[in-house]
């Protein structure tokens, strides 16, 4: 007896579900209670459990795909039984909800780092059966083949976001030449910030700087030096960080720039593309987030690292910048200490400055500064006056490396995370 | 009077195989077949020929022994001998697909069948009694294809002195002066197999090479080799006149700017093949061809005319019993509503048992360069590989043909012993999208003749080793 996998309500309010990512594969054995996929609901990423034993036959819904609550996603049964009517019965639901997935989000939500990011192009394989054309990630590795990584790697293009049509879901060379075919929108996306990926577990990837990449280095460093920068500001509300820190108390203290250093490196292991060095012939994007912060000494600036600042708790976070603050004004660091940055943060909120722009520091492509924070009057949504707490962030980019639009998505990421900072307990 | 979830009409490679791949994912599968099982390939083609084909091979092969220190004293060949014995061969073949229907549960409904209204099928035993069969799900033509002669050409099959393979496969004994007409994969086997019997051959092609489907330095190899052993091979010729007598043909064939007089006990016409389209009820149950003759199918092997299908040779070239196999699977998962990659036909692997053997994937050298890519070629001479040495069988090369800027593999060609087994290394490969570089980074034992394949994507790099 074959089991139906719906998208099931997984929040109160859940209307419709985004599945993030498939945990089983077409073939795997699943058992009642295990789980088979996550779904990112309006409010979180949950888990979609299995309602009973057998094989997990049918994927219906590709991995980024959205679809409303209690469509049909899986099929689970027996090795050999007949789910061909189910299938087919599924067929008429899926092709909207196929519709939905090729929609690219205005704002990404925040994924787990291993998730796969929405495929920019839609899935060109007229597959009949959607399960063929799947993002393919088998423990956050995207598969591919061989030729297909060559490609990729020649053209700059990034795998991730490819729909695969090979066994599988491989990405196969027909995939890469359908996403190059897909035409100047899909190379703009690509441009415009789709979102680059670092295969997990590596230390970093190169990628050879693409035509369009080569004109816009070399003419905005003839309009504005070495180093053509562009500023981004965004001023977040505070309100929540504050009730954190209020919540966690004298017992478990820690201070909003622990806060913001720790939002600031989980965004950027979401956001490898700002995560980066500027090489002149190549820009390479960082698997790991070491993230530098300025700190002001009596001899000038110096930017002590936190290595792997993303896999670091929050308590930790705080105690390592104490530390390494309070040895730099010792003059003790090591030179290792402060070498190795892939981004950095300078704040002198402390110093009551309300915005200001800071330098990058070379070859990172980003640093973003701090300013203070200040109860600020807003209209409520009762039409009321009240006063917030408001932070002023500006991320200054090389645009050689960083467009408009992908510096803007790592801010808005990173105002999702100031401002649900509970986002940083995942 | 039965009904089954799927009939298919025809038990050669293509029908037999997809009612296999149906019947395990649950189908109730019926088989018209008024032959044996097994079709063409079994009975007719693939397995009979390379059983004569082998006997030729050992032939050669002990004109040589005494060379390796086994004295056999005189050789003798008879042709009906082989003949019996590759007949044996067959039959058992056949009876081996009437186990795996047994097997199966898969039923073999003996006689010729048309389609009916709907998806039935009318099947007319050797009794003369018709029954109708009804298919709920689907109707898969899968009758495959026959010899022609050319009647062009004032050739028409008599059976006697004008044959096709067919007959070839049964003759008595070998002719004394055969002409084979066609130098494709079968004309080319059947040289090499009377030659070895002591006939005299003639190998008449009209395209400027013989094999005019390969790469064309496969072509000149063999050439090479079919002249060294006495077989007259005449490329780029035109047939002027056949005249067709009792007990022989006169033959005029203009090549290399001459004109020939054959004399010959028989012509064997291997050019060509017709699709098994005729008295099958295709045009009353709407099932559109294509221009060729072939019917048109999609991608899910659906002809114009909703549940029946086509697969293997009546489908349409290439006319391969391994090309009908796959189809046969894909329509299998296609009526079962299950999950199929589509065929790949960019990736049908050719093979020809001639000796030496000739076997390719993907493109020719002349085709790659049609489509103006830009590309690197890597060739390695088996006469420089060691294990070719110790059998003595240094004939042909390994040549690769893979794109200048990504390394993919865009056409491999094999002459030599055995090409027919070392070409699927190459076939996996493109399969999997390897580049020249996943194989050469595969180590290949020492010593094998596999060992030329690494060498050949070593060469199109630069960096060849052995030669």
């Amino acid at each position: 007896m074959a089991t139906k996998v719906f998208m099931e309500a997984l929040s109160p309010t859940m209307e419709e579900g985004r599945l993030a990512k498939w945990l089983k594969n077409e073939g795997d054995a699943v058992k009642s209670g295990d789980v088979l996929a996550e779904v990112e609901t309006d409010k979180a990423i949950m888990e979609l459990v299995a309602r009973g034993d057998g094989i997990l036959r049918k994927r219906l819904v590709a991995e980024g795909g959205t679809v409303p609550v209690g469509s049909l996603v899986g099929v689970i049964a027996a090795k050999d039984e007949d789910i061909a009517t189910l299938v087919a019965s599924a067929g008429a639901a899926a092709a909207p909800a196929a519709a939905v997935a090729a929609t690219p989000a205005l704002a990404p939500a925040p994924a787990p780092r291993t998730a796969p990011v929405p495929a920019p192009v839609p899935a060109p394989v007229p597959a009949p059966v959607p399960a063929g054309a799947s993002v393919a990630t088998n423990g956050g590795r995207t598969l591919s083949s061989p030729l297909a990584r060559r490609i990729a790697g020649e053209r700059g293009l990034a795998l991730a976001g490819l729909a695969g049509s090979g066994p599988g879901g491989r990405i196969i060379k027909r995939d890469i030449e359908a996403a190059a075919a897909a035409g100047p929108a899909a190379s703009h996306q690509q441009s415009a910030g789709s979102r680059r990926h670092v295969e997990a577990g590596t230390e970093y990837t190169d990628v050879a700087l693409t035509q369009i990449r080569k004109t816009i280095a070399r003419r905005l460093g003839e309009s504005i030096g070495p180093i053509p920068t562009f500023y981004l500001t965004a001023e977040f509300d505070l309100e929540r960080a504050a009730e954190l820190r209020a919540a966690m108390g004298d017992a478990f203290k820690v201070s909003f720039n622990d806060i913001i250093l720790k939002a600031t490196a989980t965004a950027l292991a979401l956001h490898p593309e700002v995560n980066a060095h500027w090489l002149g012939d190549h820009i390479r994007y960082w698997g790991r987030v070491h993230l530098g912060m300025a700190v002001a000494t009596d001899d000038g600036l110096i930017v002590p690292v936190i290595f792997d600042a993303d896999k670091k708790r929050l308590s930790e976070i705080s105690a390592e910048s104490k530390a390494l603050a309070q040895r730099a004004r010792d003059r003790k660091l090591k030179s290792e200490e402060f070498t190795g940055s892939t981004f950095s943060v300078s704040n002198l909120g402390m110093m009551q400055i309300e915005q200001f722009t800071a330098i990058i520091n070379p070859p990172e492509v980003g640093i973003l500064a701090i300013g203070a924070i200040e109860d600020k009057p807003v209209k409520g949504a009762d039409g009321t006056i009240q006063f917030r707490k408001k932070l002023r962030v500006t991320m200054s980019c090389d645009h050689r490396a960083v467009d408009g639009a992908v510096g803007a998505r790592f801010l808005q990421t990173l105002r999702r995370m100031i401002e649900n900072p509970l986002m940083l307990v995942y | 009077m039965a009904t089954f979830d799927a009939i298919f009409l025809g038990g050669g490679p293509a029908g037999y195989v997809g009612a296999i791949r149906a019947a395990q994912l649950g189908l109730n599968v019926g088989v018209i077949e008024r032959e044996g099982l097994g079709g063409t390939c079994v009975l007719w083609g693939c397995i009979p020929a390379k059983a004569l084909l082998e006997a030729s091979s050992i032939a050669n092969r002990v004109k040589h022994a005494a060379e390796f220190g086994v004295m056999v004293g005189e050789v003798k060949t008879d042709y009906g001998v082989a003949m019996k014995r590759s007949r044996d061969v067959s039959s058992k073949n056949s009876k081996g697909v009437e186990f795996l229907f047994k097997k199966n549960k898969i039923t073999w409904i003996k006689g010729t069948g048309t389609l009916g209204s709907g998806k039935t099928v009318k099947v007319t035993g050797a009794d003369g009694k018709t029954e109708t069969h009804t298919a709920t799900k689907a109707v898969v033509i899968s009758t495959g294809s026959r010899v022609k002669g050319l009647p062009q050409a004032g050739l028409e099959l008599n059976k006697t002195t004008v044959i096709s393979s067919d007959e070839a496969l049964i003759l008595e004994r070998a002719p004394q002066a055969i002409a084979i007409v066609g130098a494709g994969a079968v004309g080319c086997e059947f040289a090499d197999v009377f030659n070895a019997f002591g006939s005299k051959v003639t190998l008449i092609e009209a395209m400027p090479q013989i094999l005019p489907l390969e790469d064309a330095d496969s072509g000149v190899e063999v050439a090479r080799s079919f002249k060294k052993r006495g077989i007259e091979v005449m490329a780029g010729a035109k047939l002027t006149s056949a005249k067709v007598g009792k007990s022989s043909v006169k033959l005029t064939v203009e090549a290399g700017g001459s004109k020939h007089e054959l004399d010959v006990d028989i012509v064997l016409v291997a050019a060509g093949r017709a699709a098994n389209t005729e008295q099958i009820g295709l045009k009353e149950a709407g099932v559109a061809l294509t221009d060729r003759g072939f019917i048109k199918i999609n991608e899910r092997m659906e002809t114009s005319a909703k549940g029946i299908y086509a697969i293997g040779d009546v489908a349409g070239p290439p006319m391969l019993a391994h090309k009908g196999e796959r189809e046969g699977m894909i329509v299998a998962q296609v009526i079962a509503g299950v999950h199929f990659h589509p065929m790949n036909y960019g990736n049908i692997p050719n093979a020809t048992y001639c000796h030496p053997e000739v076997a390719s994937i993907g493109m020719t050298e002349a085709q790659v360069k049609e489509k103006k890519l830009d590309y690197k070629v890597g060739k390695f001479p088996f006469s420089a590989n060691g294990r070719a040495r110790t059998s003595g069988e240094t004939e042909g090369f390994v040549k690769i043909i893979r794109d200048a800027k990504y390394g993919e593999i865009l056409g491999a060609h094999i002459v030599g012993a055995h090409a027919t087994e070392l070409i699927h290394e190459l076939a996996v490969a493109r399969e999997n999208e390897f580049t020249v570089e996943e194989i050469e980074l595969a180590i290949h034992a020492h010593p094998t003749l596999s060992e030329a394949i690494a060498e050949a994507t070593l060469d199109s790099m630069g960096r060849m080793i052995h030669a």
